[in-house]
């Protein structure tokens, strides 16, 4: 539900930078979505198309890339992707981790005309 | 055709407004605490709770965030300083406060009244978890018929969680519920996190949550006294 909002700032985004660049069309935007957020790119599109809907960003090609989870064991330090059960270190078992990557949210580029 | 390289935030809207609220809080020397849980954890008990054993001590002030109703805001206003009541329902985001939402509940309270703003953000384990408010410390209440495994279901409100609350303690005889397992898996994830078993039916264990509370609070204080001391110092203000 909550990709409502953030739908809306895409397009924000990427209308203030078409107008910047001075660009009649906006034909691709190219997102980067972390695997440990909770926003889910068929969402965000249904939303695009209906939002962009007589802009500049209309029928623009939304292009999705996960970036994956990574966490880091903070006894022996190994970097790993964790799996859905139990964060816990494949090489230690502990299971005291930090998070390394996964939460990311933004646009990467756009494509003009 | 021409390639923009951007790579913005998206999130950088609600950020920057989120920063601003802090700043307006830490002018009027008001702490928040964003108070996060599953719908029927006892977000608002908690509350209930809280404002019963500080009186005296804080001057609080509540902000509820439901998708609809006004029951919460009715249950604690007796007794806080100002309530201020957000309906989430015909909102871009129903499932979370946002920091646009804080900024204008903000405008409607007494701020110079109030020593501890306790935000009651809307029953949900997921979204709250993407948007910070402006607020000081962030709260996640867990009871225990939801189950010890909430942690591993939901690991990014609880990554992010400064306290967590074991809510409904005296229910442990009836529910499967390892306290140890919650606690490993909770730690697991921020190893700086504080813990706090208690029962706001029974009232037993809130005295150490409101101790860390009121620690907090006065903490908070003198950071934010010298702060705007040296603002007035510098005649900024």
């Amino acid at each position: 539900m909550h990709e409502f909002g953030v739908t809306e700032s895409i397009l924000d985004i990427a209308l203030k930078e078409a107008k910047k660049a001075q660009a009649r069309k906006i034909t691709k935007i190219s997102l980067v979505v972390g695997e440990l957020t909770g926003f889910m790119p068929d969402c965000i599109e249904f939303y695009f198309d209906f939002m962009s809907k007589d802009t500049i960003a209309e029928k623009a090609d939304l292009h999705f890339e996960s970036a994956p989870a990574q966490v880091r064991c903070r006894s022996c330090l190994t970097i790993f992707h964790p799996k859905d059960t139990l964060w816990a270190c494949p090489k230690c078992q502990s299971q005291g981790i930090e998070i390394v990557a996964g939460r990311e949210l933004y646009i990467e580029s756009m494509e003009v005309e | 055709m021409r390639k923009i390289e951007l790579v913005q935030n998206i999130l950088e809207a609600n950020e920057s407004i989120a920063a601003q609220n802090k700043r307006l809080l830490d002018e009027h020397g008001v702490f928040a605490i964003n108070i996060m849980a599953s719908p029927g954890a006892g977000k608002t008990s908690l509350i209930l709770q809280t404002m019963a054993r500080l009186k005296g001590k804080l001057r609080i002030g509540v902000i509820e965030g439901d998708v609809a109703s006004t029951l919460d805001a009715e249950k604690v206003k007796n007794e806080a300083v100002g309530v201020v009541q957000i309906n989430t329902r015909n909102m871009p985001e129903s499932c979370s406060l946002i920091a646009s939402m804080l900024d204008a509940a903000l405008k409607k309270l007494p701020l110079e009244d109030i020593d501890l703003l306790l935000i009651e953000n809307v029953g949900n384990l997921i979204c709250p978890s993407e948007f910070v408010l402006g607020e000081h410390k962030r709260v996640v209440v867990s009871s225990l018929p939801e189950g010890d495994d909430k942690p591993i279901k939901y690991p990014m409100i609880f990554a992010d969680a400064d306290a967590v609350v074991i809510n409904k303690a005296d229910l442990l005889p009836y529910v499967d519920f390892d306290i140890a397992v919650f606690r490993r898996a909770i730690e697991g994830l921020h190893s700086k996190v504080k813990l706090f078993e208690l029962s706001c039916k029974t009232g037993a264990g809130i005295e150490n949550w409101c101790a860390w509370v009121l620690k907090e609070v006065e903490a908070n204080a003198y950071k934010s006294a010298s702060l705007n001391i040296s603002l007035e110092g510098g005649g900024i203000r």
